[in-house]
């Protein structure tokens, strides 16, 4: 068979193709960031990050936002952190396949797959209506931790199915037992990719808004900060505002990530 | 000759498949062993079950006797974690843990209690110079054992089961991705090392099982074909297939 295109011609091609489409993808990344952060940086200064909203947020700063979404997404991380990690350690270690391992990943699958709204409907009618938690960081927790923890049990146990035999081998025929083996052989490997899955869940609760709205509510003192951002565009109370809200987003998503990657470093994945 | 392990008819499956064939073997205390045969002869199951690293297949099945100093291994009151403490094995390749040279070493002793690390520093350096690494890493027990030439990440592994003070150790093909020079050094520590412990080598060819053994067996298809002294295998082998791989007729 004749060739129609060289082979180093082809090599070209295909190298100019990925190149444009990486390119392409990252600029319009940096470009929706750095349009973000311009314009909302102007607006950032002391007195927006530690004084109430006034007037609706067309007045003041987002203080009580910052506040609001710091607590219910620790809070939701803090609760789904220990189910997600211990069902993905149980999934990858403790079993072999069988009708309750694939029951488990059938619903975390679908689970993932469900708009957050439902959680949020859900949410509200568990622990507002049938538990009377009414509008609280509380309710929002929960309600976000129910929904963060497919995310978590199945980057959780990618990680942990990643990590080589030859280390659990290893650490048995050292005389580790299951469990020693599991944490001081297995785990340490793992930790990045959990804490990759952990870290695109935080990203998720602090932007999330129509769960939180549904059980946090809207009230200008109680809202997030995705929530005072969405209420300040949609009723059109102040761009300005909203942009700052949402500069200061990113900023704090950027730095938990930076943090927990540090923390990693330091503490536990030291040498690997 | 006392006998550290004897194994009385073993018979091992891999579900249906038998990988080792009513086998019996005395392996005397104090000596160095070398098991070989072409590959796929059940020389590596054999190594593995004599510390049962074979349970973590879930399709392993095995029957007989394994006795360790007279005691079967195989009976269910015995504690697996501390048989694999006094049965050590060295893998056919190098296997550091992703941490630093010194953790690797300490790992075994650390699973077993809480010790002064003083006293681990010491455990670690005496397993170190035992394996002939110590000279080579004293300066440097803190970077990242992945940063080891290939001979010398193979140094540590024998290292990491001479920390374990066991008292049998297992070697399945511990050169065989190793230059002439590492070969050497290790070949030279198992000499030293077989004064205390009783060592089984899964030679990676027959001139390794001629330099450094005791005591030969050689296997072929899961049985055991012969086993003798080193000097009776190599210089008058009983059997006729023995002979055929050993002068390179096959294998």
């Amino acid at each position: 068979m004749k060739r129609r295109i060289k082979p180093q011609t082809a090599e070209k091609i295909a190298k100019g193709a990925i190149w444009t489409i990486a390119l392409m993808v990252i600029g319009i990344l940096i470009a929706i960031i750095v349009y973000i952060l311009y314009k909302g940086l102007p607006v950032i200064n002391w007195s927006f990050l530690t004084e109430a909203p006034r007037r609706m947020g067309k007045e003041g700063g987002i203080s009580s936002s910052i506040i609001i979404t710091l607590s219910v997404t620790a809070l939701a991380v803090l609760i789904a952190m220990p189910f997600g990690i211990g069902t993905a350690f149980y999934l990858a270690e403790y079993t072999r396949d069988n009708i309750i391992t694939r029951i488990i990943r059938f619903s975390a699958e679908s689970l993932a797959g469900i708009p957050s709204i439902v959680y949020g409907l859900f949410g509200y009618i568990f622990f507002l209506e049938i538990l009377g938690l009414g509008w609280s960081v509380l309710s929002g927790g929960l309600t976000l931790a129910i929904m963060i923890l497919p995310t978590i049990i199945r980057t959780s146990e990618e990680a942990i199915l990643a990590v080589s035999k030859t280390y659990r081998e290893v650490s048995f025929s050292l005389g580790g037992t299951k469990w020693q083996t599991i944490r001081k052989a297995v785990f340490p490997s793992a930790v990045r990719g959990i804490t990759n899955g952990i870290i695109l869940s935080v990203g998720r609760s602090v932007a999330e808004t129509a769960a939180v709205i549904l059980t946090v509510g809207s009230d200008l003192k109680m809202r997030t900060m995705a929530i005072h951002f969405y209420q300040l565009v949609m009723e059109g109370i102040s761009m300005e505002n909203a942009y700052g809200t949402a500069a200061i987003l990113i900023i704090l998503i950027f730095f938990i990530n930076v943090v927990a990657n540090m923390l990693i470093d330091r503490f536990i994945a030291k040498g690997r | 000759m006392q006998n550290k392990i004897e194994i009385k008819n073993l018979n091992f499956f891999y579900n249906e498949k038998q990988v080792i064939r009513n086998f019996n073997l005395n392996i005397p205390a104090n000596k160095i062993l070398s098991v070989f045969g072409p590959a796929g002869s059940g020389v590596t199951t054999l190594l593995r079950s004599l510390n049962r690293l074979c349970d973590l297949s879930p399709e392993a099945r095995s029957e007989g006797e394994i006795l360790l100093d007279g005691k079967d291994i195989r009976s269910p009151d015995i504690n697996v974690t501390e048989l694999r403490r006094r049965v050590g094995i060295v893998f056919d390749v190098p296997t550091p843990l992703p941490m630093s040279i010194f953790d690797n070493i300490a790992y075994g002793p650390r699973l077993k209690r809480k010790k002064k690390d003083g006293k681990i520093s010491e455990t670690v350096e005496l397993a170190l110079r035992q394996a002939a690494l110590w000279d080579e890493v004293k300066d440097r027990l803190t970077v990242p054992a992945m940063s080891l030439s290939g001979g010398q990440q193979q140094r540590l592994c024998v290292a990491r089961v001479l920390a374990l003070k066991p008292e049998v150790i297992l070697l399945d093909r511990p050169c065989s991705g190793l230059d002439p020079i590492s070969t050497a050094k290790i070949e030279d520590s198992l000499t030293e090392l077989k004064k205390q412990f009783t060592i089984i080598i899964s030679p990676h060819n027959t001139q390794q099982a001629g330099r450094i053994s005791d005591r030969v067996a050689f296997m072929l298809m899961g049985e055991l074909i012969e086993e003798s002294t080193n000097v009776e295998v190599f210089k008058n082998p009983k059997d006729q297939r023995t002979s055929d791989y050993i002068t390179g007729r096959f294998g």
